[in-house]
């Protein structure tokens, strides 16, 4: 897919045969943004990234799935909606759910999509406040046990860029009380909620923790010298590093080479 | 051409933010009788011909499907427009 090129100290985690056997494809709708920031967050963390195209109608040989951010479909009728229904997503969905459990995560509109698809609870709506909204978001990993979040301890925070309009984050109680009964609320924001979101909730999983979804950006966060430390808040002291959002691109990886030994 | 139009409303116990940055603006114009808003979404489906029972049910299916999330909007009306 893309080549790695020669900014910061970007030196792919050692050059691990196993881990760059691991396939993980980057799904790409028409609007994508950041299908080649994920694309460099998998090469980074030492896997191999797989490009997928949203009318492909097979998933392919892949070991885990990413759906990154944008505006797929110009997030027309509402964010995520089109989306749901391309071809790829219904092998994704199946893939999802079957007992082989593909790892899937969906990121900022890959979260949306995630949603209508109803591999997870929920749905988006517009920012309390209404408006787009950039920045560095400190975040709580509150359950270090999903596909994704294996590499991080509970408890720990972490600061990832955050970038949208349509974050705000809402189900209704009975569904919250059974995500956080079920410790299915997987990141909140920390110190300050910037869009609204119901009990201050920025990312979940569903049961079986292999698909996760949030709305601020990991791979953002996955290069020193390129990421929110070494940003202008970086300045202001927000108090992650510049990689605090590889470790969801290595937990998959070492669950994926987990389970292949 | 008949037409089937879809009405798509938030649902009533979820603040609707757009809704709510309008009630703000109407009074800046003088237009004081309203105390809130809400802002749904409307559909006019063209279909070329007659429309039956099965293709109304098809409208109802899509409106249910795709043209609104139930999590968040609910469909408050179907109905056959003719042109």
């Amino acid at each position: 897919m893309t080549e790695l090129p020669l900014i910061g100290e970007a030196v792919a985690v050692a050059a691990d045969p196993k881990l760059a056997g691991a396939r993980i494809g980057v799904v790409t709708f028409p609007g994508t943004l950041d299908d080649r920031d994920a694309a460099r967050a998998v090469r980074l963390a030492g896997a191999t990234p797989v490009a997928l195209w949203h009318a492909d109608t097979t998933l392919g040989d892949v070991d885990a799935v990413v759906i990154p951010g944008g505006f797929s479909y110009g997030d027309y009728l509402r964010a995520g909606a089109i989306a749901r229904f391309a071809p790829l997503m219904s092998k994704i969905i199946d893939a999802a759910n079957s007992e082989a459990r593909l790892p899937v995560l969906g990121i900022c509109n890959g979260f949306q999509i995630l949603t209508e698809s109803h591999l997870l609870p929920g749905s988006m709506i517009k920012n309390d406040h209404l408006k787009f909204m950039c920045r560095d978001q400190v975040l709580r990993v509150e359950n270090s046990t999903t596909d994704w979040t294996g590499d991080y301890a509970a408890g720990q925070e972490i600061t990832v860029p955050l970038k949208n309009q349509d974050g705000q984050y809402l189900a209704d109680d009975k569904t919250l009380d059974a995500l956080e009964a079920e410790g299915r609320v997987v990141f909140r924001y920390v110190g300050f909620n910037p869009n609204g979101s119901r009990r201050d909730i920025a990312g979940i999983a569903n049961a079986a923790g292999n698909v996760v979804g949030l709305m601020p950006h990991p791979e953002h966060a996955v290069e020193t010298g390129f990421g929110p430390e070494s940003g202008l808040s970086g300045a202001a002291g927000t108090g992650g590093s510049d990689t605090d959002g590889l470790g969801f691109f290595t937990s998959v990886l070492n669950k994926i080479v987990g389970a292949n030994k | 051409m008949p037409r089937i139009v879809v009405d798509v409303m938030p649902k009533p116990e979820i603040l609707d933010p757009q809704g709510k940055a309008i009630v703000g603006a109407l009074p800046r114009l003088g237009f004081t009788a309203f105390s809130s808003v809400r802002q749904g979404k409307r559909f006019e489906l063209t279909v070329d011909g007659e429309v039956t029972e099965e293709i109304l049910a098809q409208a109802r299916d899509a409106a249910e499907t795709l043209l609104s999330n139930p999590v968040i909007e609910d469909v408050v009306n179907v109905e056959v427009v003719e042109a």
